[in-house]
């Protein structure tokens, strides 16, 4: 489950939504990891874009993984701007057993960083600048670039 | 034709190219100077799966896109 929205997420809520939908599930361990807006930098806050067809894909990728696994995986991610203290992110693993749940979100949100077509933008004094130095490039990346 | 997006920080609009495949495309954005260091760092896209080559070849009606480097969370 991919829920994108529009500015800050609102964690209490959606926390307590998955609790509520997978309470019954028999899942032995729910994780969650919540990402927040820390002021670093002289930011008022951060920025972002999403491509949703690519990020769709990636996701229902993770997904499978998770299923073979008897896990499933939740997320949620803000497109627009969040504000110093806010949260742009949120992820989830419910599974049986809770070593399965806690090396799979580490995997998970590691190959988020790496893989989602996702870009991040500072905030600062009215401005939107791309975070280039904190940005990876996704692999086979500059295939474009290449001498013709 | 196919149509080439330009996603995240990339300031460019869409372009729509007679062109048969990715060398082609290459070609034609390699002559194009503000682009160099965005096409030495971008993943690139056919219809929305990422490809690992340039021996692609297209067809009428395809996308391709470019995704620079990427920052989620």
């Amino acid at each position: 489950m991919l829920h994108i929205y529009n500015g800050a997420l609102n964690v209490p809520e959606i926390l307590k939504e998955w609790y509520e939908e997978e309470h019954e599930s028999n899942y032995g361990a729910y994780i969650p990891f919540v990402g927040t807006v820390r002021s670093e930098n002289g930011i008022d806050g951060l920025s972002f874009d999403i491509y949703e067809p690519i990020l769709e894909s990636w996701f229902e990728a993770w997904q499978q993984k998770a299923k073979a696994k008897g896990a499933i995986i939740k997320m949620a991610h803000a497109r627009g701007d969040v504000m110093l203290h806010e949260s742009s992110y949120i992820s989830a693993v419910f599974s049986p057993k809770r070593r399965v749940a806690l090396e799979f979100i580490d995997e998970f949100v590691e190959d988020f960083k790496a893989s989602a077509p996702i870009w991040k933008y500072d905030l600062i004094n009215g401005e939107r600048i791309y975070a280039k130095d904190r940005s990876t490039a996704i692999q086979g990346s500059g295939i474009l670039g290449e001498k013709q | 034709m196919v149509r080439v997006e330009f996603l995240g920080p990339i300031q460019k609009d869409a372009l729509e190219l007679e062109i048969e495949n990715l060398n082609e495309l290459a070609t034609i954005l390699q002559e194009d100077k503000e682009l160099s260091e965005w096409l030495q760092n971008s993943a690139v896209a056919v219809n929305d799966t990422i490809v690992s080559s340039l021996d692609v070849a297209l067809k009428d009606g395809d996308k391709i896109s470019l995704l620079p480097p990427v920052c989620g969370g």
